[in-house]
């Protein structure tokens, strides 16, 4: 076979994709432009929504507590645009730490945190967290406490999961933006939790 | 939309059953028993959406906790572990 | 075991998590994108529900369901719903192949 260059033939996967793309598209049920349009929202879509709503319970805890009892209408309150999303969020506390998984497929609120990871998708994940959590969360450098306990949450049905962290020490004072930026994709998921940045050290000239 | 039969606190078993087509109870969990958390509200059956069907009337969804301890033999995390899973009213014996 | 479906692997043995990460391709987030829109989720005619996108999903051998991605599970089962639906056709959809497949060899 020739030396192509850096051309890489479609696999039967991405034939699919042009093909059925090309179909719907000459049969009018879907646009280049909608699915341009779509594609820019989900490439953009990072968990910054779902950062914004934990900052937001930290400093208010009337928006906590709706929060916690109508996590969708709580998305919403912010402007969040979240249709059909039916949301549960899930509060860590000193004696209980949640973690979600989906072990049928992926579901994941993907309006507040973008498209999942690969991991939360995969085989391990899905298989083991449900039934070795403490062992998977050590795995990804969480040790949970024997004295606290792990609520697992499987979003097998029409319900989709956000954890709420629990708000670090040494933070008091600091701006609604600043707590949002120490909230991570992990910690909304369950598998980390929020930490301050380490402070660089100062070198000793 | 059928009036749910259980309430937070109740305690339920779910139906252990194999049966085929689209199913949302994980296998895991069938024939384990646990408490209603919460009722989440009626959504349209997904094993009938899956075939076309409309899945109506919506049915009671639950969210139900099981001690981890009571799910998996050889669970060896803490006593007060649980997890939580959505479970469809026609599932719950 | 048939009783338990390849899919619903809550509680089964496997190895450790494997934590890498990367941007999705234009042609996965045009997956995504075309899912979006056919179920309806951000407005447009509802042409299928994410019920058909699973079962679809759940039907495929298991050994393809282990070997194929994450997006390529999902345009296999699109393209299947679409042709349940009647979207499109077998025929249809082979003659698109082919004049997709003769192009990109140009």
């Amino acid at each position: 076979m020739k030396d192509l260059g850096a051309y890489r033939p479609l696999d039967y996967f991405q034939l699919m994709e042009v093909s059925l793309r090309e179909l719907l598209v000459e049969k009018g049920v879907v646009t280049e432009d909608a699915i341009k349009g779509a594609m820019a929202t989900m490439r953009a879509r990072g968990p910054e929504r779902g950062a914004a709503m934990v900052a937001r319970a930290w400093l208010d805890p009337a928006y906590k507590a709706r929060m916690v009892a109508n996590g969708s209408q709580a998305a919403e309150e912010l402007g969040f645009e979240v249709p059909g999303l039916k949301l549960i969020v899930v509060e860590n506390t000193p004696k209980a730490h949640n973690v979600v998984v989906c072990t049928l497929c992926s579901c994941y609120p993907r309006m507040l945190l973008g498209i999942p990871p690969e991991w939360y998708k995969s085989r391990p994940y899905r298989s083991r967290v449900v039934r070795e959590p403490r062992k998977v969360l050590g795995e990804f450098g969480l040790k949970v406490p024997a004295k606290v306990r792990i609520r697992v949450h499987d979003s097998n049905a029409d319900m989709r999961y956000m954890v709420l962290p629990m708000r670090p020490a040494g933070t008091d004072g600091w701006s609604e933006e600043r707590l949002a930026s120490l909230v991570t994709r992990d910690s909304l998921i369950g598998v980390a939790v929020p930490v301050l940045p380490k402070k660089p050290k100062t070198r000793k000239s | 939309m059928p009036d749910a039969r259980f309430r937070p606190g109740d305690a339920v078993r779910v139906r252990k059953s194999a049966p085929l087509g689209h199913i949302r109870t994980p296998f895991y969990i069938r024939g384990h028993s646990g408490v209603v958390e919460r009722v989440c509200g009626a959504f349209p059956n997904p094993e009938e959406l899956a075939q076309q069907r409309d899945g109506l009337p919506a049915q009671p969804l639950y969210r139900v906790r099981f001690r981890q301890q009571d799910v998996w033999p050889d669970y060896r995390g803490s006593a007060a572990d649980v997890i939580e899973v959505e479970i469809f009213q026609q599932w719950i014996e | 075991m048939i009783e338990r479906g390849h899919h619903d692997m809550g509680g089964q043995p496997a190895g450790k998590v494997k934590r890498t990460e990367h941007a999705y391709d234009d042609w996965q987030l045009r997956v995504d994108a075309m899912m979006m829109l056919l179920v309806g989720v951000v407005g447009g005619r509802k042409r299928m529900t994410v019920d058909e996108l699973r079962k679809n999903i759940e039907s495929l051998p298991p050994a393809d369901y282990d070997k194929m991605g994450y997006y390529d599970r999902w345009v296999i089962s699109l393209t299947q719903t679409m042709i349940q639906r009647g979207v499109i056709t077998t025929d249809e959809l082979a003659r698109k192949l082919a004049e997709v497949e003769k192009r990109a060899r140009r």
